[in-house]
């Protein structure tokens, strides 16, 4: 993996802080065992994800809505899954 | 921002300053709505919604800050729609108003509605309206910046807060004639929750070291419907719309505690219902330690319009599809009924006298309005009314103060840079993590939705050596940027000063009254429900400084009417 930048990692980390428990619990999970492995350009769409307001946010991770970005909708996967 | 928006259109300059982006606040997850007697459905009063909410607080709300807030109501919701809003609405344009527990016309006789709700996205769309009109208002936001500690002149007079920005790690003043704290609840100090990981009780530990006593600490609301194993929230909307609560044995058992309200009693009641049929055995699953919440008799259209977010909770976090089958649910910790003390304008209220500059609303705020036990609905209502008032009262503050801030003394701000500095510096220490559990614990097994003497005795003790570790917690991370082990370390020892308060509260309190319920206190003829009103109709005040526990009279004068008069609180 490419070295991402270590601050802008830490920004991320506190940005998944979040309103709702429900997507702190499924952060929390993805930070424990899929995080690491992304790619730079999988964090990116990860950081575009999380600018989602809340609601949003639990709907697509819910499979409620979609998002049309594929990087963005293949992160969504993950969080799906995890 | 209830509070900043009035401040801000009065032309004051207005500071708001943010852990994380304003409307990422846990506010977001209020799903069920905002109560007011607007009557649109049906005949509805102010003067019935003071009743329930008495009735709710088992006597111990202040009658006039009740008062207050019901007669606000009308108003403040009516003012919410008028700033964008989008309530649900009626064919002929009113706002729609659903049935919610504890919810009653005529003074207790039987359900109304009244709560106003946007579908399941109150909260959210609350925090949106009033966003946008901070913006508009040029409300200056500091977003990812974390208040450390309130500073209080020689006087004890509050003269603004020291805070870190968390990009830098930069500590500053933020000195004001006027701080309002709305910093929330804290959930977070039990280990099963429904709040969100931000719910650190901040404010409250500021206060608290800030030689500010702690109301009613030991009155927490349990809902009764956490997903069980997660937390996650299961709205009392379900059981509006017709869901019901079933044992093992498949019976509805609320028929047998609330014949009348049955599941839409409100919810210390469901929850003891709940509690006790798991404990006489009637749990279900292989531990028989939750129970289930039915909705499979309702119509699947019905679930996905009026209740959409629940489906997609119940699989995600129970694996069950609601449609097919119960929910598995149980009591989780939801809601702090104490807090700062404070008077029905919001302002903060130490011995009896306002603190010079000194404001609180939402839930780090006890006013009190929700007494023993929150009616659902009343705390987005304690939000709006309360923000309004303590604005108001800050303004009229204001004007009357010189337009020079008055210089500080270093001494003022030292605390907090001592605090950080000691995190800095610990050597051989405790991990967050591992203090933050041993907390959780403490509070989940010692001091739980039903309470037991000897446990509780223990559980004093316990949160003690838990303190000691939480002075003791070390990071390995020193960095300055984004750091999320100092900032969760500094939330840690806020979170701990209200699990003590809450502990030390509760151990003292040897009555049962709504949500604190002893198994010492039973209900009996002499004293139903296991309330004491000769020696305990009265607020609990906890100090920092010695663990020192006082108490003061709860206020049964309302403002205009007369008093609601002490009755057994049954439904
Ligand atoms: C799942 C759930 C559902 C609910 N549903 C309902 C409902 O339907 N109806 C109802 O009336 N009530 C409901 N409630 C209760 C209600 O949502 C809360 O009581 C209310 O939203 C609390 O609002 P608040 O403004 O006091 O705090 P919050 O919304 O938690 O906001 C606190 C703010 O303070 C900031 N902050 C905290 N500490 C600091 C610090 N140290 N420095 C800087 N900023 C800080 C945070 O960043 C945040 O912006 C629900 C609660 C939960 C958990």
């Amino acid at each position: 993996m490419t070295a991402y930048d270590p601050i802008e990692l830490k920004r991320i980390r506190w940005r998944s802080r979040r309103g709702l428990l429900e997507l702190d619990l499924v952060l929390e999970r993805f930070f424990a065992q899929r995080f690491d492995a992304l790619s730079p350009a999988e964090i990116d769409a990860y950081k575009r994800i999380l600018d989602l307001p809340d609601t949003d946010f639990l709907d697509v991770v819910n499979g409620k809505a979609d998002l049309d970005d594929p990087e963005e909708a293949a992160i969504i996967e993950i969080l799906r899954a995890v | 921002m209830r509070a900043a928006l009035q401040l801000s259109e009065a032309g004051l300059k207005t500071a708001v300053l943010s852990k994380v982006f304003p409307t990422r606040s846990h506010t977001v997850a209020a799903q069920g709505g905002v109560s007011a007697s607007l009557g649109n459905s049906e005949e509805d009063h102010w003067h019935w919604h003071m009743y329930d909410t008495v009735k709710g607080s088992d006597w111990l709300g202040d009658q006039d800050a009740i008062e207050f807030m019901c007669r606000e109501a009308p108003k403040v919701v009516t003012e919410l729609e008028h700033f964008g809003m989008p309530f649900d609405r009626n064919a002929d344009g009113t706002i729609y108003q659903r049935p919610f527990g504890g919810h009653m016309s005529n003074f207790g006789e039987k359900p109304v509605r009244r709560a106003c709700a946007a579908a399941d996205r109150t909260g959210h769309a609350m925090l949106h309206a009033l966003y946008q009109r901070n913006v508009r208002a040029n409300t200056h936001f500091f977003v990812e910046w974390m208040a450390l500690d309130l500073i209080r002149d020689a006087d004890g007079n509050v003269q603004g807060v020291i805070a870190m920005e968390m990009e830098t790690s930069e500590i500053v003043v933020f000195q004001a004639k006027a701080t309002l704290f709305a910093t929330g609840g804290a959930g977070r100090i039990y280990a099963s929750s429904t709040n969100a990981f931000i719910n650190t009780g901040d404010g409250l530990g500021m206060a608290a070291r800030a030689g500010i006593p702690l109301e009613d600490m030991e009155f927490w609301q349990f809902h009764p419907t956490g997903v069980a194993g997660a937390g996650v929230l299961i709205t009392e909307g379900v059981r509006g719309e017709g869901g019901i609560l079933r044992n093992s044995a498949g019976e509805r058992f609320m028929e047998r505690y609330a014949p009348n309200a049955k599941d839409l009693a409100s919810r210390d009641v469901v929850s003891r219902a709940m509690v006790t049929e798991i404990n006489e055995g009637r749990g279900c699953g292989p531990n028989k330690d939750h129970v289930l919440l039915d909705i499979t008799h309702l119509d699947p259209e019905v679930i996905m319009s009026k209740l959409p977010g629940i489906r997609e909770i119940s699989i995600k976090f129970a694996g069950v599809d609601p449609i097919k089958a119960p929910i598995p649910v149980v009591p989780t910790c939801h809601y702090q009924m104490g807090g700062i003390p404070t008077n029905y304008h919001g302002e903060v209220v130490v011995g009896g006298k306002p603190v010079t500059g000194f404001y609180a609303a939402g839930e780090c705020a006890c006013a009190s309005v929700h007494g023993a036990n929150r009616l659902g609905t009343n705390s987005l209502l304690d939000l709006l009314v309360f923000g309004k008032s303590s604005a108001n009262s800050m303004i009229d503050f204001i004007k009357q103060q010189p337009l020079e801030l008055p210089e500080l003394a270093t001494s003022d701000v030292e605390r907090s840079v001592a605090r950080v500095e000691r995190l800095n510096k610990q050597t051989n220490g405790v991990a967050v993590n591992d203090a933050r559990t041993a907390m959780q614990r403490t509070m989940q097994a010692h001091c739980g939705v039903f309470r037991f003497k000897d446990m509780l005795a223990q559980g004093v003790e316990k949160i003690l050596e838990v303190e000691k570790m939480v002075q003791q917690t070390e990071i390995s991370d020193k960095s300055s940027v984004f750091n999320m082990a100092r900032i969760e370390a500094l939330e840690l020892e806020n979170l701990i000063e209200v699990a003590k308060a809450t502990m030390i509260s509760a151990n003292a309190r040897t009555e049962s009254r709504g949500a604190h319920v002893r198994d010492d206190a039973p209900d009996t003829a002499e004293t139903p429900n296991g309330r004491d009103d000769a020696n305990w109709l009265k607020h609990t005040l906890w100090s920092r400084d010695g663990n020192r526990l006082e108490y003061k009279p709860v206020n049964m004068q309302p403002l205009t009417v007369d008093t609601i008069a002490l009755k057994t609180r049954s439904y």
